[in-house]
C-alpha cells in the first residue's frame, strides 16, 4: 500500500515538471525540433535540467544497498546495441515528430482534458500492444533457429 | 510560434529529474513512461499496482495545478488528426522495440550513462529533427 500512494506521489511530481516544462504541448515540442523554422530551445532546458538533477540524484540513491520500499533496485542489464533499440528509437522519434507527443509528454497532457492527446495515447498503446503480440508471436520460432 | 521559456522549463525539467531520483529511491526504479505503461498492457505484469498509481498521478498533476493555481498550461496540437493517430502508432511500436523513450532513456538511462540509452537518445532525437524539418520544410505539412 505503501508503495502504491509513494508511486502515485511521485506521479504528481512527474505530471506537474511535465506540464511546467512544455513537454506536454506538441506545439512547443515541434517548434523545438524545427530549427529551420520558427526554433524555440525551450526543450534543451528541459532535458539538460532534468539529466543533471537525476544524474546527481542517482550517484547517492545508487550508492545504497537497496531501495527504500523495495528489495532491490531494477536496473536494465542488456549492454548489446542491437538492432531493435536502434530501429525502434528511429520509429520512435519519427512519430515523435509526425504528432509531437513522446509518451511521458502524452501521458499528463490527458489531465489537460485535450482531445488530441487522447486520441495520441489510443493510438500509441494500439502501437505497443501490437508490438508486444508481434514480438511473442515471433519469439519461438527465432528460439528454434538458434 | 511559440513563446521561449528557460525558466519554467528549467523548472519542469527539474521536477522531471527529481520524480526519476524519487522513483529510484523508493522504488527502485527507472522512471521509464514505455516501461511503465508496457507493464500495464495485457499480460499485465504483477506488479501493476504501483505502474497505475504512477500513471494516474502524472494524469491528474496538470489537472490539478490548473485548478490549485490557475497556471496556464500552455497546449496546442497543430497536427491534422489522421496524422495524430499515425505518430501514436509508430511512437507505440518504436518505444516497445527501442525499449524506451525520452523518460527512460533521455533522462534515466542518460543519467546512469547507459550506452544504450546514449545511443538511443541520439538516434530518436535526430530522427525527430528530420521528421519535422521533412513534414515542415519538405513537404509544407503542419
Amino acid at each position: 500500500m505503501r508503495r502504491t500512494i509513494f508511486a502515485g506521489l511521485i506521479g504528481l511530481v512527474f505530471g506537474t515538471g511535465i506540464a511546467i516544462s512544455g513537454m506536454a504541448n506538441p506545439a512547443k515540442v515541434l517548434n523545438f525540433f524545427d530549427l529551420a523554422g520558427d526554433w524555440d530551445p525551450s526543450l534543451a532546458f528541459v532535458m539538460g535540467s532534468a539529466l543533471l538533477v537525476a544524474a546527481i540524484g542517482y550517484f547517492f540513491v545508487l550508492k545504497r544497498d537497496r531501495p527504500i520500499l523495495e528489495p532491490r533496485f531494477h536496473l536494465p542489464t542488456n549492454r548489446k546495441l542491437d538492432a531493435s533499440l536502434l530501429a525502434g528509437s528511429a520509429l520512435f522519434g519519427i512519430g515523435w515528430g509526425i504528432a509531437g507527443f513522446c509518451p511521458g509528454g502524452a501521458i499528463p497532457a490527458l489531465g489537460l482534458g485535450e482531445s488530441a492527446a487522447w486520441i495520441f495515447v489510443a493510438a500509441m498503446l494500439v502501437g505497443i500492444a501490437a508490438a508486444k503480440t508481434a514480438r511473442d508471436a515471433l519469439r519461438p520460432r527465432v528460439a528454434k533457429t538458434v | 510560434m511559440t513563446e521561449f521559456t528557460p525558466l519554467v522549463s528549467l523548472l519542469g525539467g527539474a521536477l522531471i529529474g527529481l520524480a526519476s531520483v524519487l522513483l529510484m529511491a523508493f522504488h527502485g526504479r527507472i522512471a521509464g513512461m514505455t516501461g511503465i505503461l508496457t507493464g500495464l498492457l495485457p499480460p499485465i505484469a504483477p506488479d501493476w499496482a504501483w505502474r497505475a498509481a504512477f500513471l494516474g498521478g502524472a494524469i491528474i498533476a496538470p489537472a490539478l495545478m490548473v485548478l490549485l493555481t490557475g497556471y496556464d498550461v500552455g497546449f496546442a496540437s497543430p497536427v491534422p488528426t489522421p496524422w495524430v493517430i499515425i505518430g501514436g502508432l509508430i511512437v507505440g511500436v518504436g518505444v516497445f522495440f527501442g525499449s524506451g523513450c525520452t523518460s527512460g532513456h533521455g533522462v534515466c538511462g542518460m543519467a546512469r550513462l547507459s550506452p544504450r540509452s546514449i545511443a538511443a537518445t541520439a538516434v530518436f532525437m535526430g530522427a525527430s529533427f528530420v521528421t519535422v524539418y521533412v513534414v515542415r520544410h519538405v513537404l509544407g505539412g503542419f
